[in-house]
């Protein structure tokens, strides 16, 4: 292993963008907070916190039905969001934005709106081994709902796709493809470019759940091509409650409503509905506005600092991180990809998870332990669970350190 | 909150390292597996009543080092009780974990005071209290419980 790639990124003042996260500058048991738990969920930026705080003092009311002032207001911004969203990752039309509670909801939107309407009995499903909960239990729902399968893709010991099995899985029976974009337990970029490429020649849609993907690197769905994309607002330093799926508009006028209420009709009789377009056919309900319009910008703040610049600041903490953690005796990375996003899940040899996580915690690093939703590449490893630690662009290389020094302490507890 | 690193230092350098009463008695007048699905911590907890008393007791699992040395200082306590006073023990023991007892107060807990600083860590309560939970249920005909659901102690009322 070479020495640790310390690359300061000049473009990026760390400090400076710390001083837009309140919470940053919190004390855990009397230490500085070293939030390393950014794949779970990020921090907030004041610069959203005061959108909620305007948008709530000033521009509240309920969107897509009134007339009055703040009625038109609150819609008009909603819509901006949207339109944010739209340009974040390119998609055509801001129509194909549809604003969900989160990345498992748009997953379930899919499976019903699409799932359930298109997939019958003896068809298959193809899922990876790296896929979240989320993008498995909705697609096992449908397989015992209708009679379909699943069939998934391994991984290498490095905890990377084998492309070949993808490939040698298809069939005629293969109706649909859901995969992670990135993997939140190993940190594994998956080459979905690629894998949907492979599944669009065979006539096969492919979602891709984008949870990790779109906090970390720019996501173009146009150059992907992916029939849709889903991901959640609180790690891209939104709120919670809110999320989007992108699905080709085509595609979305074909599929079934999911929930039905108001705001997705055109008309309602006892005798027959009439449903709204896209977006609306699929945003039943009040939505949850306010956390729309911070998402917007959420959006904003992380494109004033630059995606790419994101991404670069983040390998560098990757790098750091990494050439110390394989340095260390008895601890082992879990998920070694060549194309790694910044996140990493260690192994301290005799040592539960939970207590790592425990002692890490009384030093201020906070890091997640467990199957991280993720069980089956648990078992592809054989452990129960892991501790992870995920970098943010405001992390620094001395939170790495503090990482790297907590992890000597719970060894020095348990020798 | 508690010093964890404390509770660890105390307990991890005893009985997480030497686990009293580790392994399955076979045959067995009671036994119970427990399971904690957010850590994949897995106990089995086996005991042999003579009369009304715990003659013989024994615990086997991957856990972590909270879950096992409570799981082993739960061994130690309970041997030689009467099944009443070891199901006492988990009453105020699960009272202890999840901040119900006042601890300034005196109390049977003795060495399982270590772990009243779970209280302040409710991930953590599940991990100490799985043994009992198990223990319970063993003592119960239970043969299988979780940390979620009913013995979830941040259900419990």
């Amino acid at each position: 292993m070479n020495a640790p790639t310390f690359k300061p990124v000049p473009s990026l003042d760390v400090e400076r963008i710390r001083a837009d996260f309140p919470i940053l500058k919190l004390q855990v048991n009397n230490k500085p907070l070293v939030y390393l738990d950014n794949a779970a969920s990020s921090q907030m930026p004041q610069q959203v916190i005061d959108r909620i705080v305007h948008y709530q003092t000033a521009q509240h009311a309920n969107i897509h039905r009134a007339v009055h002032y703040l009625s038109e207001t609150a819609t008009h911004e909603y819509e901006v969001a949207r339109r944010t969203l739209q340009k974040f990752i390119n998609a055509k039309e801001d129509r194909e934005i549809i604003f969900t509670s989160g990345t498992t909801e748009a997953i379930n939107l899919v499976m019903h709106g699409y799932g359930r309407k298109f997939i019958k009995a003896g068809d298959e499903i193809i899922l990876t081994t790296l896929e979240h909960h989320s993008n498995i239990v909705p697609w096992q729902m449908l397989c015992e709902e209708t009679g379909a399968k699943i069939r998934v893709v391994p991984i290498n010991d490095a905890g990377e796709l084998m492309l070949e099995e993808y490939e040698a899985l298809f069939n005629e029976r293969t109706k649909f493809v859901g995969v992670v974009h990135i993997s939140n337990a190993l940190g594994t970029i998956n080459p979905v470019k690629q894998m949907i490429a492979f599944a669009h020649a065979r006539g096969v849609p492919v979602l891709v759940d984008g949870a990790q993907a779109a906090p970390h690197l720019k996501v173009d769905v146009q150059d992907l091509d992916c029939d849709f994309y889903a991901f959640s607002g609180h790690k891209l330093c939104g709120p919670t409650g809110i999320g989007i799926l992108y699905g080709k508009a085509k595609t979305l006028e074909s599929m079934q409503p999911y929930k039905g209420g108001g705001d997705m009709i055109l008309s309602v009789t006892f005798e027959k509905t009439l449903y709204n377009t896209i977006p609306f056919k699929f945003e039943a309900g009040t939505p949850p506005i306010m956390a729309a319009i911070a998402l917007g910008a959420a959006i904003d703040y992380l494109q004033g600092i630059g995606m790419d610049k994101i991404a670069a600041h983040e390998q560098s903490l990757l790098d750091y991180a990494t050439a110390q953690i394989i340095e260390m005796p008895d601890v082992r990375i879990i998920g070694t990809a060549k194309h790694k996003a910044s996140v990493i899940s260690f192994a301290i040899d005799g040592v539960h998870p939970h207590d790592i996580g425990s002692l890490l915690n009384q030093e201020g690093v906070a890091v997640r332990t467990g199957h991280h939703c993720a069980q089956p590449v648990m078992n592809r490893f054989r452990v129960p669970a892991t501790s992870r630690a995920s970098f943010a662009f405001y992390n620094t290389m001395a939170e790495v350190d503090a990482l790297i020094a907590g992890i000597r302490t719970v060894q020095e507890v348990f020798k | 909150m508690a010093d964890m690193k404390a509770l660890y230092q105390e307990v991890i350098m005893d009985h997480n390292k030497k686990p009293r009463n580790y392994g399955k008695l076979s045959p067995s007048t009671h036994h119970a597996e427990g399971h904690n699905p957010l850590c994949g911590d897995h106990i089995s907890v086996t005991l042999n009543l003579a009369g009304d008393k715990v003659e013989a007791i024994g615990f086997e699992g991957e856990a972590c080092a909270v879950c096992k040395s409570s799981a082993s200082m739960m061994t130690v306590a309970v041997k030689g009780k009467t099944r009443d006073e070891a199901e006492t023990l988990t009453q105020d023991f699960l009272a202890m974990a999840t901040g119900k007892m006042d601890m300034s107060t005196p109390n049977n807990m003795g060495r399982l005071a270590v772990f009243a600083g779970v209280r302040d860590l409710p991930t953590r309560v599940k991990c100490a209290i799985l043994p009992w939970h198990t223990l319970h249920a063993a003592f119960n005909s239970v043969q299988e419980v979780s940390t979620e659901a009913d013995a979830d102690p941040m259900h419990t009322s």
